[in-house]
């Protein structure tokens, strides 16, 4: 138990269940709004492999600057999320999924 | 020393799935980003672990200083009204099971790990103490990566214009006149062709 957070499979491990758990809210969750946390969540396990696997190969620093990059595109992707959302909810009156159905014939 | 580390590990490991289940499952929006907020912070201690102190430091200050403050905003902006459950059985049986699939492949995925990992695991190596600092990542932000960092700013600079014109209510104004079919219309009037009075579809008898 020393090494706990010293091997990479324990970073491994980590990132699969907040992936899934991440992967399984998105699916399953109505709410617009907790479906983009759950995104954030599945970019910040992805995050923990990147940081994890240039610890393992220190010699550049790839891996960090990677997720460094997917922090950048993260915050775009909620600002310009949040943005739809609050157009949703001008349009439709609720921020539940499954109100947007009106490209359905 | 590894005592402190393995205990400090355990705390954020747990933290974060702790912050995770209760993203997923928390009803209230705003108990969602708590749990977002909590994640975040738990990873930021991973980052720590893994001696990348410049990535712990954007990871607290842009997640949770900007984006899950954005989120708290959004939920607040909305009200409570936004996020009533609507009446009627849940649609989408197809992503419910996809998300029973996922499941079992991690399940699966995860036992697999765990029984390679009884071999022996990949400790990691001893590391210069610059690794991950601000000055290695940095300058190696500002040599190597310089191109694809300018078109991160120049990804965010359109990514906060496009969610302004994307947010921004089309009140139309008061001279001109809204043409007959044109998006405004369109946008304004019944959403669907089968509402009654849709531009698109002529008056049934």
């Amino acid at each position: 138990m020393q090494t706990l957070g010293l091997a990479v499979e324990h970073y491994v491990f980590l990132a699969g269940v907040i992936f899934t758990l991440g992967a399984i809210g998105f699916l399953v969750r109505r709410n617009v709004l907790v479906q983009l946390m759950c995104i954030e969540l599945m970019l910040n396990a992805v995050n923990i492999l990147l940081v994890a696997f240039n610890r393992v190969y220190p010699a550049n620093m790839v891996g960090q600057i990677f997720a460094f990059f997917i922090i950048a595109v993260a915050a775009a992707e909620a600002a310009v999320g949040l943005a739809i959302v609050l157009a949703f909810y001008r349009l439709k009156g609720t921020v539940m999924s499954d109100e947007g159905d009106s490209l359905k014939l | 020393m590894n005592q402190v580390g393995s205990v400090f590990f355990a705390l954020m490991a747990g933290l974060s799935l702790l912050g995770a289940v209760g993203t997923v499952s928390a009803r209230n929006p705003i108990r969602s980003a708590v749990g977002l907020l909590v994640t975040i912070v738990g990873i930021a201690g991973l980052f720590l672990r893994l001696s990348a102190q410049f990535m712990g430091a954007i990871q607290l200050i842009v997640y949770a200083g900007a984006v899950v403050v954005l989120f708290v905003f959004v939920v607040m902006l909305l009200g409570p009204d936004a996020s009533k459950v609507p009446a009627g059985p849940p649609r989408g049986w197809a992503a419910r099971a996809f998300a029973g699939v996922l499941m079992a492949a991690f399940a699966i995925g995860g036992g697999v790990l765990v029984l390679g990992a009884r071999d022996g695991l990949t400790l990691f190596q001893p590391v210069a103490p610059e690794h991950g600092s601000v000055e290695l990542v940095g300058r190696e932000l500002f040599t190597k990566m310089l191109v694809p960092f300018e078109l991160a700013t120049a990804l965010l600079i359109v990514a906060v214009v496009g969610a302004i014109a994307v947010a921004r209510s089309h009140e139309p104004k008061g001279k001109a006149k809204p043409v007959k079919l044109a998006p405004q219309a369109l946008f304004h009037g019944p959403l669907h062709p089968r509402d009654a009075g849709h531009p698109l579809v002529k008056e049934r008898a």
